[in-house]
Order: C-alpha cells, then sequence, then structure tokens
C-alpha cells in the first residue's frame, strides 16, 4: 500500500515537474517568436513541412468523413422525414466538432510526430549543440519557426477539413441520395451561425494547433537523445496531444455551447 | 584576432571542478592553452574530455573554479557577450553535427547567413574558399548523408573556420577514421592552425596521432591533470599514468581489472558453497 | 530553385485555407447573421412561451427579419417577456404589430411570426408588442379537443334522457 501511494506520488511529482518544464520552454519559445519577423523565410519553410505535406491526408480524411456523415446523417433522418436537414447537420458536426478534432488528431499523426523527431534527432546529432556553439540560439533558429507555422497551419487545414466535408456530404446526399440540393444548402445557412459556430471552430482550432505544436517541439527539445529516446518522445506526442486535444474539446464545448 | 591581445595564454583554467549527478569529472583541474599552438588534451575513455570542451564553450557551468577564454571569464559574461564569444571559437563535433536538412554548401554557409549580412556572391566566394580549403569545393552540392565519415568531418571543419575564429576545438577528430582520412585530417589541423593563425585545442586518444602534430599535451585522468608538456617531455615522463598511456601498456595505475574482491578468494567463496 | 517551389506549395496551402474558410463562412453559415448584430430590440409578453428558444427566428410573412435574444420571466404579470432582435434594415413594422409563437411542421422548431398592424407610427428600440397570442401547446389542445368532445356528449345524452 505504502508502496502504492510512494509510486502515485512519484508519478504525480513528475507529472507536475514535466508540465513546469514544458511551460518555461514555451516561454522561451514565446520569447524567441518576435525575432521571426525579420524572418519569414523561416516559417514558411516549416509551414511546407507542417501543412502542405499535411493537406493530401486532410483532404482525403475530410472528404471520407463528409460522405460517411451524410450517408449515416440521410439514414437517421429520412425516418422521420427530415431528410432536407441534412446539410445542417453535416456542416454543423463538422464545423463545430468534427473539423477542428478530427484535423488536430491527424495534424498530431502526421506534423506533430515528424517535428518531435526532427528536432530530436537534430538534438541526438548534437545539431542542435552545435547551432549553439556556433553562438545561434536553437530555440530562435528551430523551435520558433515550427511552433508558429503550427498554430498557423491547424485552423486552415480544419477549415479545409470542413469544407472539404461538407462537400464529401453534399456528394453523398444530394448527388447520391437524391436529397434536394437547395434544402440542403438553405436549411445549413439557417442554423449555421457565423459567429456561434464558425468563428468558435477556429478557436478551437486555434488553442487545438497552439497545444499540439507546443506539446510537439517540447517533446523533441525535451527528448533523451538516442534512438529510443526519438521514437519514445514520438509516441508521447501523438498520445499526448490526442489526450489533450479531446479533453480541451470538452471543456471548450461547454464553453461555447453549453448554454444553448 | 590574436593580434590585439598580447596574452600568450588564450584559454585559463583554473581550480575547476565539475560533477556529473553523483560522479565526479573534474576535481580542481588547472590547464593553460597557449595562443597560437595546437594543445592535446589525452585521457581515458570516460574521463569528461568533451566535457572539458563543453565547459570551455560555456554550454556547461563548473561547480567551481573559473574557465577564461581570450581574457574573459566564461560563465560570468552576459549571455549576449557569452554568444560574442562563441563567434570567435569553434567547436569541431565528433560527428560533425552537420545540418542534415541542408547542403555541403549551406552548411558551410550558415554561420555566415546567421552572423554577418553579407551579400550572396560574397557569401558564395567565402564558402568556395572554406570549401577549398578542405579540398570538398567539389562536393558542395552533396548532402551530409551522402558524405564519408572522414568528409562530414572536413565539411565540419570548414563550417567551423566560415566565421574566421581564433580558435578551434576539436572532440575526438580522429576515432573511427581510416589511415589516409586521419593523415589529411592531421596535415588539415596543422595547416589551418598554423595559415591562418589560429589556437587549436585537440581532444582526443589517439596518442600516436597527437605527438606527431601538438606542440603541448595533457593528461587528464581520473578528474586530475596527471602530467603535461611537450611530446618529448611527455614521453620521458616519470608518471605511471602518463607512461602508461603513452605507451599503451594494459595494466598500470589504469588497473586492467575492475575492481573486485582477490581472485583466489573468489575463486574459493564459490568452492565452498557447493 | 528548389525554394520557390516550397514557396509557391505554401501559397497554395494558405490560399486553399483562406478559401475554405471563405466558403464556409458564405456558403455554410448565413453571413447575413453578422449583419444582423446592428438592429433594433423589440419586447413582447407572452402567457406562455411553449419551446420557445433563444436564437430562434423572428419572422415576418415567413421572411426571416431578426431572432429571439432573450427570454425572461417577469414574477410581477406571471408571463414570459421576449426580447426580438430585428435586423437594422426593417424598420418599417407599425406600432400595432401583432406577435404570435407558431410552429413550423408539426414536429419542428418554434418561431414567432409578427402580423404588421395599420399604425402610422413604427416600432424602434425598446418598444413593445402589445398584441400577443401564446404558444399552441399541443397538450392542452388535445386536453380542449377531449374535454368539448366529452361535454358535448354529455349535452347530448341530457338532451336525450328524458
Amino acid at each position: 500500500m505504502m508502496d502504492w501511494l510512494q509510486r502515485l506520488g512519484h508519478s504525480s511529482l513528475g507529472v507536475f515537474e514535466r508540465l513546469g518544464r514544458g511551460n518555461l520552454f514555451l516561454l522561451r519559445v514565446l520569447a524567441a517568436v518576435p525575432s521571426l519577423v525579420l524572418r519569414p523565410r523561416l516559417v514558411i519553410a516549416q509551414l511546407y513541412s507542417v501543412g502542405v505535406l499535411s493537406m493530401t491526408l486532410i483532404l482525403i480524411s475530410g472528404l471520407n468523413v463528409g460522405m460517411v456523415l451524410g450517408l449515416q446523417g440521410y439514414n437517421t433522418l429520412v425516418d422521420f422525414g427530415a431528410e432536407e436537414s441534412l446539410g445542417q447537420v453535416v456542416a454543423l458536426s463538422l464545423v463545430r466538432e468534427l473539423g477542428p478534432v478530427v484535423a488536430a488528431l491527424l495534424f498530431a499523426g502526421r506534423a506533430g510526430s515528424a517535428l518531435t523527431a526532427e528536432i530530436g534527432l537534430m538534438k541526438a546529432t548534437e545539431q542542435l549543440s552545435g547551432m549553439e556553439m556556433m553562438a545561434v540560439d536553437p530555440v530562435k533558429r528551430v523551435i520558433a519557426p515550427r511552433f508558429l507555422a503550427g498554430i498557423f497551419s491547424m485552423p486552415l487545414l480544419a477549415a479545409i477539413f470542413s469544407a472539404v466535408g461538407v462537400l464529401g456530404g453534399f456528394f453523398v446526399g444530394v448527388g447520391l441520395l437524391g436529397v434536394d440540393s437547395g434544402a440542403f444548402w438553405s436549411q445549413m445557412q439557417a442554423k449555421v451561425d457565423l459567429q456561434d459556430d464558425i468563428l468558435n471552430g477556429v478557436i478551437k482550432s486555434l488553442v487545438f494547433g497552439w497545444v499540439a505544436a507546443w506539446i510537439a517541439v517540447y517533446e523533441g527539445y525535451d527528448a533523451v537523445p538516442t534512438t529510443e529516446g526519438v521514437s519514445r518522445a514520438t509516441t508521447r506526442t501523438v498520445v499526448h496531444t490526442a489526450f489533450a486535444v479531446l479533453g480541451l474539446d470538452f471543456i471548450l464545448t461547454a464553453l461555447m455551447f453549453g448554454n444553448d | 584576432m590574436s593580434l590585439n591581445n598580447d596574452d600568450p595564454l588564450i584559454v585559463k583554467i583554473r581550480g575547476v571542478k565539475f560533477t556529473y549527478g553523483v560522479r565526479t569529472i573534474f576535481d580542481n583541474v588547472d590547464i593553460d592553452i597557449p595562443r597560437g599552438k595546437i594543445t592535446a588534451i589525452m585521457g581515458p575513455s570516460g574521463t569528461g574530455k568533451t566535457t572539458l570542451l563543453r565547459l570551455i564553450g560555456g554550454q556547461l557551468r563548473p561547480d567551481a573554479g573559473s574557465i577564461e577564454v581570450d581574457g574573459q571569464n566564461v560563465h560570468a559574461v552576459s549571455r549576449d557577450a557569452l554568444f560574442q564569444l562563441r563567434k570567435r571559437m569553434s567547436l569541431l563535433f565528433q560527428t560533425g553535427a552537420l545540418f542534415t536538412d541542408l547542403t555541403v554548401f549551406e552548411n558551410v554557409a550558415f554561420p555566415l547567413r546567421e552572423h554577418t549580412r553579407l551579400p550572396e556572391s560574397m557569401i558564395r566566394d567565402l564558402v568556395l574558399m572554406k570549401l577549398q580549403a578542405v579540398g570538398l569545393r567539389g562536393a558542395r552540392d552533396l548532402l551530409p548523408a551522402e558524405l564519408s565519415g572522414g568528409m562530414a568531418r572536413r565539411v565540419a571543419l570548414a563550417r567551423a573556420i566560415a566565421l574566421d575564429p581564433m580558435m578551434i576545438m576539436y572532440d575526438e577528430p580522429f576515432t573511427g577514421q581510416d589511415p589516409i582520412t586521419v593523415g589529411v585530417i592531421m596535415q588539415l589541423i596543422r595547416m589551418l592552425n598554423d595559415t591562418l593563425g589560429l589556437t587549436s585545442i585537440i581532444v582526443s586518444h589517439d596518442v600516436h596521432e597527437l605527438t606527431m602534430i601538438c606542440d603541448r599535451m595533457y593528461m587528464i585522468a581520473e578528474g586530475k591533470v596527471m602530467g603535461h608538456g611537450s611530446p618529448e617531455e611527455m614521453k620521458g615522463s616519470a608518471s605511471g599514468w602518463v607512461r602508461q598511456f603513452m605507451g599503451g601498456l594494459p595494466d598500470g595505475p589504469v588497473p586492467f581489472h575492475y575492481p573486485a574482491p582477490d581472485y583466489a578468494e573468489d575463486l574459493l567463496a564459490g568452492a565452498s558453497r557447493t | 530553385m528548389q525554394k520557390k517551389n516550397i514557396e509557391i506549395w505554401v501559397g497554395v496551402f494558405v490560399a486553399a485555407g483562406i478559401a475554405a474558410l471563405v466558403m464556409l463562412a458564405m456558403k455554410v453559415s448565413n453571413l447575413a447573421a453578422f449583419t444582423s448584430r446592428d438592429g433594433y430590440d423589440v419586447i413582447a409578453h407572452f402567457e406562455n412561451i411553449g419551446g420557445l428558444k433563444e436564437r430562434a427566428a423572428v419572422t415576418v410573412a415567413g421572411v426571416r427579419i431578426g431572432r429571439v435574444k432573450s427570454i425572461v420571466f417577469d414574477d410581477k404579470t406571471y408571463e414570459a417577456v421576449v426580447t426580438m432582435h430585428i435586423d437594422a434594415a426593417q424598420n418599417r413594422l407599425p406600432l400595432d404589430t401583432s406577435a404570435s409563437i407558431l410552429t413550423a411542421g408539426l414536429l419542428g422548431e418554434q418561431y414567432v411570426s409578427l402580423e404588421p398592424g395599420g399604425d402610422e407610427k413604427f416600432l424602434k428600440q425598446g418598444d413593445q408588442i402589445k398584441l400577443t397570442q401564446s404558444a399552441i401547446i399541443l397538450e392542452k389542445m388535445v386536453g380542449q379537443f377531449l374535454f368539448s368532445k366529452a361535454a358535448g356528449e354529455g349535452k347530448k345524452d341530457e338532451g336525450t334522457a328524458p
């Protein structure tokens, strides 16, 4: 029993220590962000590897999720004779929840893990240390551009996911199942609010992008500089991001849509 | 760079103590690195030779003692001053630590792009000059993954001299290289030291190579300086440590056996158990 | 050359993202809701609002011209006070307009329908709509229907008894 308590105490202290270091690290990264104004090219290069390379995955997943939503939504709605509301169902699910959340989870798997692995390997091969010895701050040169690119990419990826998803739902609902095209769009437009739904979705994805990018760069920078350490850090990035995104999503949803 | 300072010692290490966890790496170490010379720091594996270079570069902080580089206490100056100081000294990592996503050319150009505002044409000229010095001007478009270990070290050397530093620290430059590459690197170290007016510090345990190129040698073991002097002085040293290391003797102050109870007793203990 | 390609792709990515955002704003949501932020509020008291919710539509002749902003209970009159936000463009609603709570379809959402009157003056910020008709509560209607039916049959019985 004492043993168990001690282990619990030990691991909670470990968690707090990691959280503390993560926050200190975040402060260092944020302090380095202003210096990027002078060097936008660094961020652009990272937007490519973080954003552009995630686009295919996001496009395909978004289309698929939208099509499935269209199919399932139709099957449920048609029992109530409310298949005209399909557009509304598809759009609200995507814009409020699935767009930001699924895009963030995919982002963690595609871009977040790659960021962690890249930074971890740079650490393991002494590239970061070498940079420091060349009087170049790796947090400014390596970490901050990747962090910023992550935050900036996330809302765009989530928007692409939602937009493609709506098109997928439209394709299945209107194209295959014969829902009236006009009703599909007008029901959607009547119920989806720019501020309450779309803006809140964008805010969500900004928060998720912040968290996902933070976890990814921190895990890489904090990785044990060995092959095994980097591979563990990569796994941790995906797992922690998933937990953080899902947990935050619940909190944000409760705050945004709770009193409706 | 070395001209504006008359102090014949470029690095002064005084009473440095450094512990890593519970292990004491250095205990009251004094080392002088003379300006313009090649100084070797030798010692058995695991004596913290790389740690010493990181202490000089300000990446690690000693528990006690001081390290002065070119008249400035590395651990007392501001972060900006430390960065200014680092621009004037280079550390050549054992692996080369080249940026794997950049070509050879961009690797050598990196410090120039980071620290200067030179026009592209001048950067190109400088990079090609540095690459020419290490004989790899033709390899400028290769990626680090396409280089052999020896070539990677030469590229790293070209990058290390990109900003014309006053001092280069080499971390195990010969380890794991074939004899030809070792010869090439030795020649490069000597040549760069003399033609560019550098100061070189080599950390290594390759005694044979070191005696051929360095001017002064330090021998570190068990956290202490066990001996120092010119290669000739070291060869004739009275210290058991230095003699064992210089001669490559299997037994001596560095014991062949890991600490263990008496051999005979140990065997008998096993026999009595059955 | 490679650098240029990267920049082109990043440009494509950012453009696609912005296009997606614009599509969501224009095509998926009602952008009009954004402009309707300026407008004016009118209130109406209802005996019973049924299932009316905040953000429900306010319509005239079936056209949406605003939204229900808030619903509070007035403990003096024991009535529901519904505040409606009307789009600024719809500023020619007569003062004697009446409001009723209707249901879209049999099971649909409830909304407020306004019926313009004939007054020369128009509703403005803070005015109250005097004529209101409460929501039709299905249970009550069914109850009333059964009651009147039962009452009617009772009368019939009375008539035939003697």
